[in-house]
């Protein structure tokens, strides 16, 4: 049975001895205090009070990170089927270069004779990634997967603005799209239009029709969509966009899902994003760090001017043997944040596809998808409440959406509830409630790192928590109780008078010094 | 056989699970690709990606470690900030990011599940908020530079104006980033003076730019220059009058010596994280630190993620992600930013980094910087005007040499020195001018062979 760890483990401010110390300076030479005097500060600028930061040995903070961690769950410990994540295995080998000791003293605006070999690896998998994805340029600069849609956004509004079509302020966001997607194009200035989904999952190419015209700046479509369905009406849909002036922007987070069978590029987008802590293996760090290359068709955009002279940020290019670093020109949108890009996630996606070849990664995106169908097939050969809904009769991609709405309807079990159930059974849970168009979701993908017997063990669960919903609800609103801590109260969380972000809000709101939020 | 990385690619199981799927064969699972796009697979075999192969782990190392070979190794770590700085990578902070549960975990939604995460995160907030004195800080943005921008887009929110004021000595890599933020917003951005002399910002221009259509006004703390502003309070007070926003731009480990942004009057702080015990990475990963003081509206308007404290039902303390409707996955084409990955393994190295340190290790560290910054600008006294600016400075300087300083840094080079970043074109900087970073992982040997060698190439 699955027990987690846990540790009655302290806050780090109430933990500590004064005096105590976890690293070592080297000595100040006397030498240097002598040449320059006292130090000194002017009152306006000094600090008065010190920060209330605890003072703790090397083994104290060492032992307390690693009880934390051990109350934490990520692929190194079992599956995470978070939905649209794909959290695949991190190879460790890749850990080695990811961060490497000789990148620590790699100052950004080293010259590049110093750092051929990096350079060589970085253009290699700017390369490697406009194959992949059927496209001709891309940029390594954006540090996320929503900083790469932002610069794929700012790309479409400075390209029309280019061709003197500044009127083009409206681009179309599928209802089914993630979040990140509406949310940035307001970021980029436009108005988003959101269109809906067809029965058979496919966008509703009549709803495009009918709101495309000449304020269309673009589309913004995941392919594969968040339904984990391949558009079967992508290249019309980028056929009727671009007829009416539009360019087309692909978001790749789900790349995973036509791995090897399918190009971006060959199925019109003339911008994609890809998310490298996805597809292309790089850790999730708890968060990030991720980073999110964005690939061009190099299509003209006018008078000989090309959609990838447009692309943010430095890049590398090959000049004989060696290579250099170039800064963004005259028509680029600029920078997206300062210095080259995430070259730790860069190197481990470089080490990634390298280990991989064509094949491999072939073979990743196949066996994603057997397991996002097998694990399908097992739900819908053994539930009776558990639906999928749209696209009926239709293979899924990386990710398969399953509806407990039914059973909601029926016990008042909901998704979060699923969701700690398998919580209590050592799994992480699914994504849940999105996309937003399917009741009760559980969006589930496994990737290709994950085992058949994992996949048959997660399913059974699932369906072990059917039964006990249809028996008792009871027992799964009282779920989880295997993990460190029980359902957190989240109404306590968030309430203007108890919400607390930080150790300084609550010392502050015990010593009444702090207001109502 | 199997791929290591792979378990089901084994010819079993992969027949065991196509039979329940109910298919022969793995292509079927994409028959809804129409053929004219979908790729075959003898020719995507083919496909110029990595060697055109899978390679062993022994064979990647040897390709890795042959690129890795050809990046040059230094004589003495690099006198070059602008941003961020040279900063040793104590061994215990790479121990604890490579914990697998932590570098291999998702964002913490499931909270129960991931309490130590959230209580790591918590911690950073809580220890950046300590240093800052400012009550709320998200669990990390991009890096410095794309937090100014949201904090810029975020002042707009809030003040329903479009102008900003900026040093005119702010670093030129943020101000672009700034640009392309700002870009799609019919926002304007205007450069207020700074004094040639001290460095410091220009109030009396500042003051005459503050008009009541200002949304913030941007304070560099310490400024690109290295200079500490004596005027940061008075700035302050003069976005305030204006009605603007207060936005300090600081340096997190300077914070233990100097003055705070919550005791300045900002409003919004941000920072590059990178210099809390980050390698410097060839441009990142890095942290992107924002915060605010308590107030509903900066609170309501801000940024990424927040990790808060709470109980469970049992009422044991417990920690969530909190005030998440500021967000996109639900708010979407409303929320505040588009950020969903941020920068949290980082955020945890900077915790450990700062807990390693310590209240006292952290001052030592700052005064130990500013021991040695000011100890390379004496030594280059000799020859050079140096420091170039009379104002208080830390970690950075700027000296004029007697010759263009691109053409010292080139000689420099070549004996394995990499002596800062010349300021041709920035602001009023001349051709001589050369900003130059000493910290903590430089010598006094280190810091004499600098400014014996610059002396050589005079």
């Amino acid at each position: 049975m699955f027990r987690q760890a846990k540790w009655n483990e302290p806050l780090v401010f109430q933990m500590g001895r004064e005096g105590r110390r976890g690293f070592l300076l080297p000595p100040l030479e006397e030498e240097i205090t002598r040449a320059v005097g006292e130090f000194s500060l002017a009152e306006k600028v000094r600090r008065n009070s010190p920060p209330e930061i605890p003072s703790l040995s090397e083994v104290e903070v060492v032992r307390h990170f690693t009880r934390l961690s051990q109350m934490a769950y990520g692929v190194d410990v079992g599956p995470v089927p978070l939905g649209s994540c794909t959290m695949k295995y991190n190879p460790k080998v890749a850990l080695r270069y990811a961060f490497h000791e000789k990148l620590s003293f790699l100052h950004p605006l080293v010259d590049d004779e110093l750092v051929q070999g990096l350079l060589e690896a970085l253009y290699h998998l700017e390369r490697w990634l406009a194959v992949i994805t059927g496209m001709d340029a891309c940029t390594l600069h954006p540090a996320a997967g929503s900083q790469g849609e932002l610069t794929g956004a700012l790309l479409i509004r400075k390209y029309h603005e280019l061709r003197g079509d500044a009127q083009r302020t409206e681009i179309i966001v599928p209802d089914s799209a993630h979040g990140t997607n509406p949310a940035t194009g307001t970021m980029a200035g436009f108005k988003v239009i959101e269109i809906p989904t067809a029965e058979d999952g496919n966008v509703d190419v009549e709803a495009i029709k009918s709101v495309l015209g000449p304020r269309t700046a673009g589309i913004m479509a995941t392919v594969p969509s968040t339904l984990g369905l391949f558009d079967e009406k992508a290249l019309e849909v980028a056929e009727l966009v671009h007829g009416a002036g539009g360019l087309v922007y692909h978001d790749g987070a789900n790349l995973n899902g036509i791995l090897g069978k399918a190009r971006p590029g060959d199925i019109g987008a003339d911008i994609v994003h890809l998310n490298l802590h996805k597809t292309f293996s790089s850790p999730h760090g708890g968060g990030g760090p991720g980073a999110g290359p964005v690939c061009v068709k190099d299509i003209e955009v006018r008078d000989g001017i090309r959609l990838s002279q447009l692309l943010p940020g430095y890049r590398v290019v090959k000049e004989g043997n060696s290579y250099r670093l170039e800064g963004p020109g005259p028509y680029s949108i600029g920078y997206l944040r300062a210095w080259f890009g995430n070259v730790s996630p860069l190197l481990w996606a470089y080490t990634y596809i390298a280990s991989m070849g064509p094949r491999g990664l072939r073979e990743a995106g196949e066996i994603a998808v057997l397991n996002t169908n097998y694990f399908a097939s097992l739900i819908k050969s053994r539930s009776e409440k558990y639906t999928i809904p749209f696209g009926e009769g239709r293979f899924r991609k990386h990710e398969v959406v399953v509806s407990a709405q039914r059973l909601q309807e029926e016990t008042g079990v909901n998704a979060e509830d699923l969701a700690k159930g398998l919580l209590d059974a050592g799994f992480y849970a699914p994504t849940i409630y999105f996309p937003l168009i399917v009741k009760e979701a559980l969006m589930v993908e496994f990737t290709e790192s994950e085992t058949k017997e994992n996949i048959d063990a997660f399913a059974e669960r699932l369906i072990e928590l059917e039964g006990m919903a249809m028996q008792d609800p009871k027992l799964l609103k009282d779920m989880p109780r295997n993990t460190a801590r029980a359902r957190v109260d989240n109404a306590k969380a968030n309430h203007p008078r108890t919400v607390t972000p930080s150790w300084r809000v609550k010392v502050l709101r015990e010593r009444g010094k702090l207001t109502t939020l | 056989m199997a791929h290591p990385w792979i378990p089901n690619s084994a010819d079993d199981v992969k027949r065991e699970m196509m039979k329940l799927i109910g298919i022969s064969k793995i292509e079927e699972l994409y028959a809804d690709i129409p053929e004219n796009v979908r790729f075959p697979a003898e020719k995507w075999d083919a496909l110029p990606i990595g060697q055109g192969r899978m390679l062993s782990e022994q064979e990647l190392k040897r390709h890795m470690d042959s690129l890795f070979a050809r990046i040059a190794e230094l004589k003495a770590p690099p006198f070059m900030g602008g941003g961020v700085l040279p900063r040793y990578v104590p061994e215990a902070v790479k121990s604890v990011i490579t914990r697998g549960e932590l570098m291999t975990a998702y964002t913490p939604y499931q909270a129960e599940i991931s309490q130590g995460l959230l209580q790591v995160l918590f911690e950073y907030q809580s220890l950046m908020a300590e240093l800052l004195e400012m009550e709320l800080v998200n669990s990390s943005m991009y890096d410095g530079s794309s937090a100014l921008a949201e904090a810029f887009l975020m002042a707009m929110r809030v003040t329903g104006r479009k102008r900003f004021l900026v040093p005119e000595t702010m670093n030129p890599l943020y101000r672009k980033v700034v640009d392309t933020y700002l870009s799609p917003h019919g926002a304007s951005v205007q450069e207020v003076k700074v004094d040639r002399e001290t460095g410091q910002l220009n109030l009396e221009d500042l003051q005459a730019k503050a008009r009541s259509d200002v949304a913030a006004i941007y304070m560099e703390y310490p400024h690109y220059t290295g200079i500490i502003d004596e005027g940061a309070q008075d700035a302050g007070e003069i976005a305030h009058r204006a009605g603007a926003l207060y936005v300090m731009g600081v340096e997190p480990v300077s914070l233990s010596i100097l003055k705070p942004p919550g005791a300045l009057g900002a409003d919004i702080a941000v920072a590059e994280g990178q210099s809390l015990g980050l390698g410097l990475n060839f441009g990142g990963p890095y942290l992107g630190v924002f915060a605010v003081r308590w107030d509903r509206e900066l609170v309501k308007q801000m940024p990424g993620r927040i990790v808060g404290l709470t109980s469970s039902i049992d009422g044991e303390e417990a920690f969530t992600l909190v005030l998440q409707t500021r967000e996109q996955h639900i708010r979407r084409a409303k929320a505040t930013s588009n950020i969903t990955t941020n920068e949290a393994l980082m955020a945890i190295a900077a915790s450990a980094y700062v807990l390693l340190l310590g209240r006292s290790g952290l001052e030592e560290l700052a005064k130990h910087c500013w021991y040695k910054s000011h100890y390379a600008a004496r030594k280059l006294s000799q020859f050079a005007r140096s420091p170039l600016l009379s104002g208080e400075f830390i970690y950075e300087f700027v000296v004029r040499l007697p010759r263009n300083a691109r053409e010292v840094r080139r000689e420099l080079l070549k004996r394995g020195i990499l002596a800062g970043i010349p300021l041709e074109g920035h602001a009023w900087f001349s051709g001589n001018d050369l900003l130059l970073a000493v910290t903590e992982v430089h010598s006094k040997d280190d810091i004499e062979l600098l400014a014996s060698s610059m002396m050589e190439v005079m």
